[in-house]
């Protein structure tokens, strides 16, 4: 009798014990990669004129971070499992992974936003985002930049050229009384996954699709003191939004 | 019977130093770097601004890191290189010392060749354009003097002195060099309120379209008045002091600078890597309509096409109003820096 009640108690504490493992979930990490076109980028490709935009300019890339936030996994119940409240991405130092969050394993919708959202984009709030200067100025209505991308271009004049595309909430100043704001971020949707086991997934930027898709960039035209320009953020904000593609799920 | 011996019964524990950090810097900026193998300690501190001042440092001890590093003028040098002991003279102008353990990459000098104030402070004595010492004889000096033995006892828990525990004790002083308490720094505590033209030249400092100092001089919400990155200001077309790439080796970080802070700048002229500018003024023309185009200038030197961002005089007067808002008096008065 106390045989049985031994081996029932250790079944019943093995069968626990795994349903417990299982409902642990599983690691699950983001890494951004970045690609002009079909050609991977990285920081050794940086300081070198070699990259043709849609419009004809050949430019080079010094500097390109970007803010995501809202990092999230959404399963078939629409409950949200956060991977990220927000992350600088930085390509020339090489910060470019989001760290292992545990989640269940299961069947998962992924998205993020590109930049803060006009409720996350709280003037100064974010003491990393601050220590490394990532902050509008109050007459551009502060904040954060959703992204910074800064090289060279050869231009009409044949001789190499400055671009800053920064990316942040679009200021209409048209009206100095009445200054107005559109918030520019957007939300990307990566599709359904499965996550089976611990996972990596693979988020993907295209540099190249935010000189093209939908609006053909003419770095002639547009090239610097772009972050008061309302007309230059919607139009980034347009080609952003081909910009990021999902990747390799590494399982 | 067991022997000790008397050093084994005499265990002293250091005391831990408060950093003062400035109420801005707590709530705008992450943590400072307090490297945990040399932590904070009063006796450490109280070591390290002893050493800071005394010229056994040096071959003839006749100079001290103050010696080129003068609180009087933020920690920096008043004139464009500094001469050694022997006469000779460097090629770079001393950087003023404050702020440091907020340089969260930790890459020191102008050129971004010392990783770490430990290391920093471990050049200028064996260097011999400088101090012209070497260790060795720095820490048998140090050794042979009556307060040092007992000095570093208490503060490392050894009276065996070297260039590491020297260098050790240095840091932890360099880093209490806190200034936080400027004109502008109270204006944004809401203690005071600025001059129109300090406003209009912090507006001139902030806008993309002017000035657009801030993409590398911080802001409002970056009190460090820096982005410790390396950049090409655009002073010369073809730079013959490399900079950082003659640290990386990499052509492409040639004439590549760290950016200084602007604290202090009354008090830390002249200005640059080289020193070449004397005033603030030769500072603001140059950025108005000094720029050099090289193959390395940095894309937020977006106007030197122009020459410059083509200030007006007034708009000139107006920057430097504001930059000057940024000096702390009470860091160079603060007694605790001071020997």
């Amino acid at each position: 009798m106390k045989r049985i009640l031994f081996l029932g108690t250790t079944l019943l504490l093995l069968c626990s014990c795994t349903s417990s493992k299982k409902d642990l979930g599983t690691n699950v990490s983001v890494h951004f990669s970045h690609y002009w076109d079909s050609i991977p980028v990285s920081p050794t490709d940086f300081n070198s004129l070699k990259f043709t935009t849609k419009n004809g300019e050949i430019l080079s890339i010094e500097n390109l971070r970007y803010l995501v936030s809202n990092l999230v996994l959404t399963d078939v119940n629409n409950k949200n499992y956060e991977l990220s409240k927000y992350q600088l991405i930085n390509l020339g130092e090489n910060q470019l992974t989001i760290p292992a969050v545990e989640v269940p394993l299961g069947t998962y919708t992924l998205s993020f936003v590109f930049g803060f959202s006009e409720t996350q984009n709280t003037d100064g709030s974010y003491p990393d985002l601050n220590s490394v200067s990532f902050n509008i100025p109050n007459m551009l209505g502060g904040g954060y930049h959703y992204m910074q991308f800064d090289g060279k271009y050869i231009g009409e004049n044949l001789a190499p050229a400055p671009f800053n595309y920064h990316a942040i909430r679009a200021v209409n100043k048209e009206n100095p009384n009445a200054i107005a704001f559109q918030d520019t971020s957007f939300k990307v949707d990566l599709g359904v996954l499965v996550l089976t086991n611990a996972t990596e997934i693979e988020i993907q930027m295209n540099i190249a699709e935010w000189f093209k898709n939908p609006y053909t960039w003419d770095l002639n035209e547009l090239n610097t003191v772009l972050m008061p320009n309302f007309e230059a953020q919607l139009l980034m904000s347009q080609n952003g939004k081909s910009v990021f593609s999902r990747g390799e799920l590494s399982q | 019977m067991h022997c000790t011996s008397k050093e084994e019964d005499e265990i002293y524990t250091p005391v831990p130093y408060n950093l003062e950090i400035p109420a801005l810097f707590a709530s705008k900026l992450i943590a400072p770097v307090l490297p945990l193998n040399n932590p904070l300690t009063e006796e450490g501190v109280a070591l390290g601004k002893k050493l800071f001042f005394d010229k056994r440092l040096s071959g003839n001890n006749t100079q001290s890191c103050a010696s080129c590093h003068n609180p009087r003028n933020s920690f920096a040098e008043n004139q464009s290189f500094s001469e050694g002991i022997d006469g000779r003279f460097g090629n770079r102008n001393a950087m003023p010392l404050f702020n440091l353990a907020w340089n969260f990459e930790e890459r020191f000098a102008w050129d971004g060749k010392e990783l770490s104030l430990e290391r920093q402070a471990l050049e200028p004595v064996k260097n011999p354009i400088e101090m012209h010492s070497d260790w060795k004889r720095v820490a048998e000096k140090l050794t042979a003097s009556p307060e040092y033995p007992d000095m570093f006892k208490q503060a490392f828990g050894s009276s065996k002195i070297d260039s590491i525990l020297i260098t050790k004790a240095i840091a932890q002083f360099e880093r209490t060099l806190i200034s936080g308490n400027s004109k502008f720094d109270r204006f944004l505590r809401n203690e005071t309120s600025l001059s129109p033209q300090e406003q209009n030249g912090f507006d001139l400092f902030m806008n993309e379209a002017k000035g657009d100092c801030f993409h590398c001089h911080g802001s409002n919400q970056n009190p460090l008045w820096t982005d410790n990155k390396f950049h090409n200001n655009g002073l010369d077309a073809t730079p013959t002091d490399l900079g950082l790439g003659a640290v990386t080796g990499d052509p492409n970080d040639n004439g590549k600078f760290r950016s200084p802070s602007l604290r202090n700048l009354i008090f830390t002229a002249p200005y640059m890597h080289d020193g070449r500018f004397t005033t603030l003024d030769q500072v603001i023309n140059h950025y108005s309509e000094g720029l050099q185009q090289s193959a390395t200038i940095d894309p937020l030197m977006k106007t030197v096409a122009q020459g410059g961002v083509q200030l007006s005089p007034q708009e000139k007067m107006d920057l430097k109003a504001f930059l000057l808002s940024l000096s702390d008096t009470e860091f160079i008065n603060n007694p605790a820096f001071k020997q």
